[in-house]
């Protein structure tokens, strides 16, 4: 990061006395001062490289024994989301029953880290999962698109976390960031952090809208030095969605945060893992570029619906010897 | 394959002439076509990537794709979701469609007689199966929009009910190609699946599998949608287990005359009580090799009591 600080011409007015407390003090201490983020400090993107390694991660070689206990962990991964305007109290239930018990035919397998829904459907939420351990998580601030004012995006926050809400997924404003208007963005995730209370903030940078690497890596260091928990691709209405080179480069934020301050965050990439061949080629990746530390579900999700079903499927298959159908598994 | 049958292929020799360009002189190097599987619309190579050789009468070796498993598993997978499409389409359009395909067949006679001559036939023999195989596809072709009105029905029942039956396609249907007959054989086999408005998969001839990679070509340009037909290559023993196993699997067509494959076969449809038909008709010239009940084998029937009178 202080590469980057001594390479980039500064003429924009900015106070620099800023940044240099900013790289020596934990940011996060700072974090209702202005100017607290400068796009000089996340390193460029080397975007061929990135897709280079990504191609390397899908290429490991995992036994059967390995393949099993990977999948369980991917399971117990999800956030098993329903994000769709004609969400209904019964599909919550439904969904909230199939996180509790993916498969009772199966034994051994382990519950999903959590639903995800949103705000107006925490209530039934929190209720339909009582006494177990998977969390609420309710995407807020106006998601999917975010265009709506501070206030309203706080009470929204506040909202989801008063009907018991554990985690709260943010979107940022695209628009904003792409406008070069960082501070905006800050302040507005900071803000929310603040909203949240006790719940764990997961801030959705939505890559599909950020064009480049470069634009996901400065949201990333942008998220996390304004208060992030988790970080998270994308919100799922946008293609593409969560790609493993975005990911990459979202691991290697956190890396570098973490080498910096010692502080973990996590990561939750969300929207087109449908299948348990990529959930695994994103856990070695994981493993990879974080280490096993990050390999449980207090520090990786997937955002995902269909993946449950198609872990379900391969563990089934991995039992039974033969392939299976959906008509088998429950449709939600 | 613009090369003659009787031409065996050239080593390349390149000679240098000093500059860096070949000899003029030289005989040009055959470009011989790689024999890849069939999917979801695209030709790859199996994932597995091994390969069995098939020796042909012109003294060539060709290298076959070996496919393994996983193959059978991606095929099934855009099988399912070639399913739908293909059995909305209207019964007239399917018609065309396999119509075409007899077209595309007849256009490219000349390619397939020289492949099943590669594989032992006569020149003769070679032309009566290519014929035939446009003929069979014509046949279906027309049984496409009119098996229904012949199988459905109108039933008398006792209460006061409209009560009829009307045929619905069977899904995804495994289909094991008879051995002997590589070209009419495999066309017999899968056109009335496809007039039935199933989609496939289909495990060829093994020790003959050149035309059906080179009518998987035929398919692919026929308006066919992609996934509808696949065609994989490799050995029956090595996928029995998982074709027959598979949960996702409405049907198994499977042509072969050892008993012990078909009890296994057997023993694995029950898994999801699965239609299997086996057959091992080797004369596909005979006059029971094409008939509308052959379509019959891959519907369901659907009846409906329709209250009336209420």
């Amino acid at each position: 990061m202080s590469a980057g600080f001594a390479f980039v011409p500064w003429n924009e007015g900015l106070v620099k006395p800023h940044l240099f407390v900013l790289l020596t003090f934990n940011p996060r201490i700072m974090a209702h001062t202005s100017t607290l983020y400068h796009p000089s400090i996340s390193p460029p993107v080397d975007q061929i490289g990135v897709e280079e390694r990504c191609a390397r991660f899908q290429t490991r070689s995992i036994k059967n024994e390995t393949k099993t206990e990977m999948l369980k962990l991917a399971l117990s991964m999800i956030d098993l989301t329903t994000l769709e305007g004609k969400d209904s109290e019964g599909k919550v239930k439904q969904l909230c029953y199939k996180a509790m018990h993916p498969h009772d035919i199966l034994p051994g397998i382990p519950q999903v880290a959590a639903v995800c829904v949103y705000p107006t459907l925490v209530r039934t939420a929190r209720k339909a999962l009582k006494g177990s351990n998977v969390k609420v998580a309710a995407v807020a601030t106006a998601f999917p698109s975010g265009l709506a004012p501070l206030k309203v995006k706080l009470d929204d926050t506040r909202f989801a976390v008063e009907e018991g809400a554990d985690e709260i997924d943010m979107v940022i404003s695209r628009g904003k960031f792409l406008q070069g208007e960082y501070n905006f963005v800050f302040d507005e995730i900071a803000a929310v952090k603040e909203a949240c209370g006790k719940a764990h903030l997961k801030v959705i940078l939505e890559t599909g809208e950020l064009s480049t690497l470069d634009n996901v890596r400065r949201a990333s260091d942008l998220a996390i030095y304004a208060g992030a928990d988790f970080i998270k691709t994308s919100t799922g209405k946008i293609q593409p969605a969560a790609t493993m080179p975005v990911t990459l480069v979202m691991l290697q934020a956190i890396r570098d945060y973490y080498y910096e301050t010692g502080i973990m965050i996590g990561m939750k990439p969300a929207g087109g893992i449908a299948n348990s061949k990529l959930a695994l080629h994103y856990l070695v990746m994981v493993k990879e570029t974080l280490g096993a530390e990050w390999l449980n579900p207090d520090w990786f999700r997937f955002g995902a619906s269909k993946l449950a079903n198609d872990i379900l499927m391969q563990l089934v298959k991995q039992q039974t010897g033969v392939y299976q159908s959906l008509n088998y598994f429950s449709n939600d | 394959m613009a090369v003659k049958s009787k031409t065996p292929a050239t080593e390349p020799k390149i000679v240098s002439n000093g500059n860096g360009s070949a000899k003029a002189t030289e005989p040009r190097i055959a470009v011989w076509k790689t024999y890849k599987i069939y999917i979801g619309g695209a030709f790859p190579r199996t994932e597995s990537g091994r390969y069995y050789p098939i020796t042909l009468s012109n003294g060539n070796v060709v290298n076959v794709c070996l496919s393994s498993r996983k193959d059978f598993r991606n095929a099934m997978t855009v099988a399912r979701e070639a399913a739908h499409k293909w059995a909305s389409k209207s019964a007239l359009i399917r018609g065309q469609i396999l119509y075409r395909m007899a077209e595309m067949l007849e256009t490219r006679g000349a390619q397939f007689r020289e492949e099943l001559q590669w594989m032992g036939m006569t020149e003769a023999q070679a032309r009566t199966e290519v014929e035939q195989a446009v003929d069979r596809l014509i046949y279906y072709a027309g049984w496409a929009d009119k098996y229904q009105q012949v199988f459905s029905s109108v039933n008398p029942v006792a209460s006061s009910h409209f009560n009829f039956s009307a045929l619905e396609p069977t899904g995804v249907v495994a289909v094991v190609a008879p051995e002997e007959s590589p070209l009419l054989g495999l066309v017999s086999v899968i056109a009335p699946v496809l007039a039935g408005g199933n989609s496939c998969v289909v495990l060829a001839s093994e020790s003959r599998a050149l035309s059906a990679v080179t009518l998987a070509e035929v398919l692919s340009t026929s308006d066919l949608p992609g996934g509808v037909v696949n065609m994989l290559t490799g050995n029956l023993k090595e996928l029995l287990p998982h074709i027959g196993g598979h949960m996702d699997l409405n049907a198994f067509y499977l042509h072969t005359s050892d008993a012990a494959h078909i009890k296994t076969a057997g023993e694995l449809a029950a898994l999801n009580v699965k239609r299997l038909i086996t057959e091992s008709q080797t004369n596909w010239s005979s006059p029971d090799a094409q008939s509308p009940y052959r379509i019959l084998d891959f519907c369901e029937t659907k009846t409906t009591w329709h209250p009336i009178g209420i």
